[in-house]
């Protein structure tokens, strides 16, 4: 039998993923979502990211991480436990070769930023009791179970998909869980995307940006090959992408924007966060210069048809180039890279169908689970804000402070 | 006396206080403003939408000076602020009943 040992290399890089994971929420996020929106609603915006990553945090330690990594129950759900985490440290267990308390932390990173991204779609709109409240129902009932099926040993996992960094886990599922809340929240009086400061927004992307190789390098959960190799793949694809929007823009209207730039770069990183430890630098290329495409015809030209007021596009990029990503998973795994993924291109075609699969089940769950919370929480304390706290901007109606005095 | 209000581009406030004050006339008031002429505004694209913003961002300059002097001022600030280009301003002129100032009491023509 092999004893597990602990490694101090492995461990400080994740100790340091955490942190870098942690920074994309905040500030990164919110930076990324505050810069887009009036200036009038700047905090409440901010607030939102923040709100969630501490809410987060208590669930994770008080029940949520056994929910995902404990026994598993029917391939559902981890059997609740350890609560607090009762005796976790002091028993001085190991994940692989780092401790335990350090895999925790690392994971409850995920799963906070996976609620932070949902904000984006509801900016303006919501009354922040509500989004308290949503922030532990959809931990609990909705990205608990998704991260037991892929990550925790559940039914997703034992179907053998690829979901290198959280592709189904955390994007597909924010993204649609966004579509699901604005479904019952309902539009905007005014629907427009002006940014108030452009370069919160930039600033926010390059954190996102500098934040993704916690994201995916740290994935390898080690310091080694498999981390090198989810880092540069990670960067390519971003640069990819953007390149991508930016080349879109420029045929549509003669030029580039910075804000497509720089949601290009968010789109490249959302699809190949599934793929990070399993493709090559082609694949990574072809991830990326697609995904633009992918979210940019979901942005300009599904959301208007369709109407729904994705105020910030979080289903149009973590939606759909989560839905990429984890399809070109299926594609581009390359047992080269990771000897625990093939893809179609590889000769495994059936890896492509699993990764539909998984693809239809986070839709199908995250959708329908989020649309019965959004709908408790309407009919008891009521998701929307009054006319009048929309018109005058939330950070006046609902914090009494205001972003700037200038 | 003639009140000289000159609407301009925000950009170009530091070389008309300097073309000012190489003609002696410093005192100015300055606002921040915002309007449209007869471009009526720009477009801007975000996200692939395009939006018309039809407020830019300008500034008003109020000069009040004896009526000998207001075609010089005139002269300077148009020059200074001219660029050949859409949006470059306007300047207006316009009789001044009377001026005291506060700090003394003094009237008109030894006020301004």
């Amino acid at each position: 039998m092999v004893t597990a040992v602990l490694s101090s290399g492995d461990t400080a890089w994740m100790l340091m993923s955490t942190a870098l994971v942690m920074l994309m929420t905040i500030p990164g996020l919110a930076l990324f979502y505050a810069g887009l929106v009036k200036k009038e609603t700047v905090l409440n915006t901010i607030f939102l990211s923040f709100s969630a990553y501490a809410v987060v945090s208590i669930i994770w330690f008080a029940y949520g991480y056994p929910m995902v990594f404990g026994p598993d129950v029917h391939g559902f759900i981890g059997v609740p436990g350890d609560f607090f985490f009762h005796n976790v440290v002091e028993s001085n267990t190991l994940v692989g070769s780092i401790p335990t308390s350090v895999y925790a932390a690392y994971q409850m990173t995920f799963a906070a930023i996976a609620v932070a991204l949902i904000s984006g779609a509801i900016i303006g709109r919501m009354k922040f009791g509500a989004w308290m409240l949503f922030i532990p129902l959809w931990a609990t009932f909705v990205y608990l179970p998704v991260a037991h099926w892929v990550w925790g040993g559940g039914w997703l996992a034992q179907l053998g998909v690829l979901d290198w960094a959280g592709g189904t886990v955390v994007h597909i599922n924010s993204g649609v869980a966004a579509l699901a809340l604005i479904l019952v929240l309902k539009g905007r009086k005014e629907r427009s995307l002006l940014p108030h400061q452009l370069g919160y927004a930039i600033i926010g992307a390059g954190l996102l940006w500098f934040g993704w190789f916690g994201f995916n390098a740290g994935s390898a959960l080690s310091a080694g090959q498999l981390a090198g190799s989810a880092f540069i793949v990670t960067n390519t694809s971003a640069a990819a992408a953007m390149l991508s929007w930016m080349l879109i823009e420029y045929l549509r209207f003669g030029k580039a924007t910075m804000l497509g730039a720089a949601s290009g770069i968010v789109a490249g990183l959302v699809a190949i966060t599934p793929a990070a430890g399993f493709v090559n630098i082609p694949a990574a290329i072809v991830i990326g210069f697609v995904t633009s495409l992918v979210s940019y015809t979901a942005i300009s030209y599904i959301k208007p048809r369709l109407g729904y007021d994705d105020a910030l596009d979080v289903f149009g990029v973590h939606g759909f180039s989560g839905i990429w990503g984890a399809l070109a998973t299926g594609i581009f795994a390359s047992p080269l890279i990771n000897a625990a993924g093939a893809g179609l291109a590889y000769g495994n075609p059936a890896q492509l169908g699993i990764q539909a699969v998984a693809v239809a089940a986070t839709f199908a769950y995250s959708f329908v689970a989020t649309l019965i919370i959004a709908k408790v929480i309407d009919l008891t304390i009521g998701l929307r804000v009054t006319a009048e706290q929309e018109v005058q901007g939330l950070d006046q109606a609902l914090h009494d402070e205001s972003a700037y005095h200038i | 006396m003639k009140k000289i209000m000159a609407i301009v581009r925000p950009n170009k406030l530091e070389v008309i206080k300097e073309a000012l004050d190489d003609i002696g006339c410093s005192s100015l008031t300055v606002m921040e403003v915002k309007g449209r002429g007869r471009q009526k505004g720009i477009t801007e694209v975000y996200r692939g939408r395009e939006y018309a913003i039809d407020l830019l961002p300008k500034l008003e300059i109020h000069i009040v000076v004896p009526d000998n002097v207001a075609s010089k001022v005139v002269d300077t600030i148009a020059k200074a602020a001219h660029t050949g280009e859409i949006g470059d301003g306007k300047i207006f002129i316009m009789n001044v009943e009377q001026v005291v100032r506060i700090r003394t009491g003094e009237r008109d023509h030894d006020a301004i």
